[in-house]
């Protein structure tokens, strides 16, 4: 069974077809990049697969279930745009509270031990509106992995964030893949994409123009997908 | 689990609000502001004033409630959170009646702190038979204000003119609520019975918690 199937899935805004017929299976364990430009679609995709939205046509299918199903939102971990994260309450809190809607056992426990990988047990009961964006961006992380997922959802996840946030992710995103989870990510950059990546699919006006196994030439040569599958 | 997750996000909801107190300062400033101001315009030992006391403690509420309701999503916005939430395992349903809870915790405080108000400037003689039915229309009516304004609160929680468009979408919905609820406060104050009123505010509760837990998901995901 594959870890997502995603069987030709439409999303239109009014007219405009955001997603046109994407068609797309991730084997579990596999590290999929989802790349393309700006609009090519990659968040309206992400948000699809999260059950962020319903598709206007197809279907997202998780483990075999359908995204919105409860028991598929346990197993997925989702880390967008924003830090998704209360400003009023303390670090621990926050991931507290998140533990207990995942239903985790020993919240407390899990939340300590997650404060303390990201490098922020110290400031546990510091409120997160006091943090520098650094600190909240890894708190963040933190968040996203705290129920340790099968599945984890990543879009643009290293956009903004500083060299030590970058490396905290890095290592939890390898972890992951060492102990054979499934991670989508969509992102601009292609360097740390392409070398955390097994799997690539490029995206292109709403259309999936290339899917395949993640190849030494693409290190290589960053732009050589874009050349070769792209408009450019 | 659909109870751990309401009480979850209503324990939430409340130490949020708890720790910022945005929404409660500006609900109890509002409400105790606006009975001062009226107690000030008309003469409070007059029949006529005893005749709207109903009207005038809903309009109060009401108007105050819409600064509880504004912020019960609004505050989801912020960083996405409610992305986050919507992401999770939990339920809808548990998250709107979750955030219910907390709002109808935070307007009935609001009450319970302007009504002494409301019973010292208009000279209301209050005896101890009037207490319960008060109390039983105050819950009734203020649990109709929140489960209407939560939903209309998540439904215009992207909308950028929100703080407008939930006013106006919401007091046409809770008319009939809100003329059971004056009706039976006006006959509690009077020292009559509380009426049909009272049957109607019970079937309006129901109905329209009952609908919301149906609808909120398609409002929430679309």
């Amino acid at each position: 069974m594959n870890a997502l199937e995603i069987t030709d899935v439409w999303k239109y805004y009014g007219d405009f077809p955001a997603l046109r017929s994407v068609g797309l299976n991730i084997a579990p364990g596999s590290t999929m990049a989802l790349l393309g430009r700006n609009g090519a679609g990659k968040t309206t995709l992400l948000r699809i697969i999260a059950g962020l939205s319903r598709p206007s046509r197809g279907s997202v299918k998780i483990q075999g279930a359908d995204a919105r199903d409860q028991a598929t939102r346990q197993r997925i971990g989702v880390l967008g745009h924003g830090i998704a994260l209360y400003e009023e309450l303390s670090a621990i809190e926050n991931l507290t509270l998140f533990g207990r809607l995942y239903g985790l056992p020993d919240t407390r426990k899990r939340a300590d031990e997650m404060l303390e990988r990201v490098g922020l047990a110290r400031v546990r009961d510091g409120l997160a509106r006091e943090f520098s964006r650094g600190m909240r961006q890894r708190l963040a992380v933190g968040r996203a992995f705290l129920h340790d997922p099968e599945v984890l959802l990543l879009d643009e996840p290293f956009t903004a964030l500083d060299d030590r946030a970058i490396a905290v992710l890095q290592s939890m995103i390898q972890s992951m893949r060492d102990r054979g989870r499934t991670i989508v990510m969509s992102t601009h950059q292609l360097r740390e994409a392409l070398e955390l990546a097994s799997h690539v699919a490029l995206l292109q006006r709403g259309q999936i123009v290339h899917t395949g196994e993640r190849t030494p030439q693409m290190l290589e040569d960053t732009g050589w997908l874009y050349r070769t599958y792209g408009d450019n | 689990m659909f109870l751990r997750q309401v009480w979850t996000i209503a324990a939430k909801d409340l130490h949020s609000e708890l720790r910022t107190k945005d929404a409660w300062n500006a609900s109890i400033a509002f409400s105790v502001v606006i009975l001062l101001l009226f107690s000030f315009s008309f003469d409070p030992s007059s029949e006529q004033v005893r005749e709207f006391s109903g009207g005038l403690l809903w309009m109060t509420y009401a108007f105050a409630g819409a600064l509880v309701l504004n912020r019960s999503f609004a505050r989801e916005m912020q960083n996405d959170c409610l992305d986050a939430l919507i992401a999770s395992p939990v339920s809808s349903a548990a998250l709107f009646v979750g955030k219910s809870l907390a709002n109808f915790a935070l307007l009935f405080a609001v009450e319970l702190v302007s009504l002494p108000v409301f019973v010292l400037f208009y000279n209301l003689q209050w005896g101890a038979a009037q207490v319960g039915p008060m109390l039983l229309v105050l819950v009734m009516g203020t649990w109709a204000l929140t489960i209407i304004g939560t939903l209309f609160s998540a439904l215009t929680v992207n909308l950028r003119l929100r703080e407008l468009m939930l006013p106006t979408l919401v007091y046409p919905m809770m008319i009939p609520a809100l003329i059971a609820a004056i009706t039976v406060t006006t006959n509690v104050l009077a020292g009559s019975p509380p009426g049909l009123g009272i049957r109607l505010l019970a079937a309006f509760d129901i109905i329209f918690t009952l609908l919301a837990v149906v609808f909120v998901d398609t409002v929430l995901v679309g």
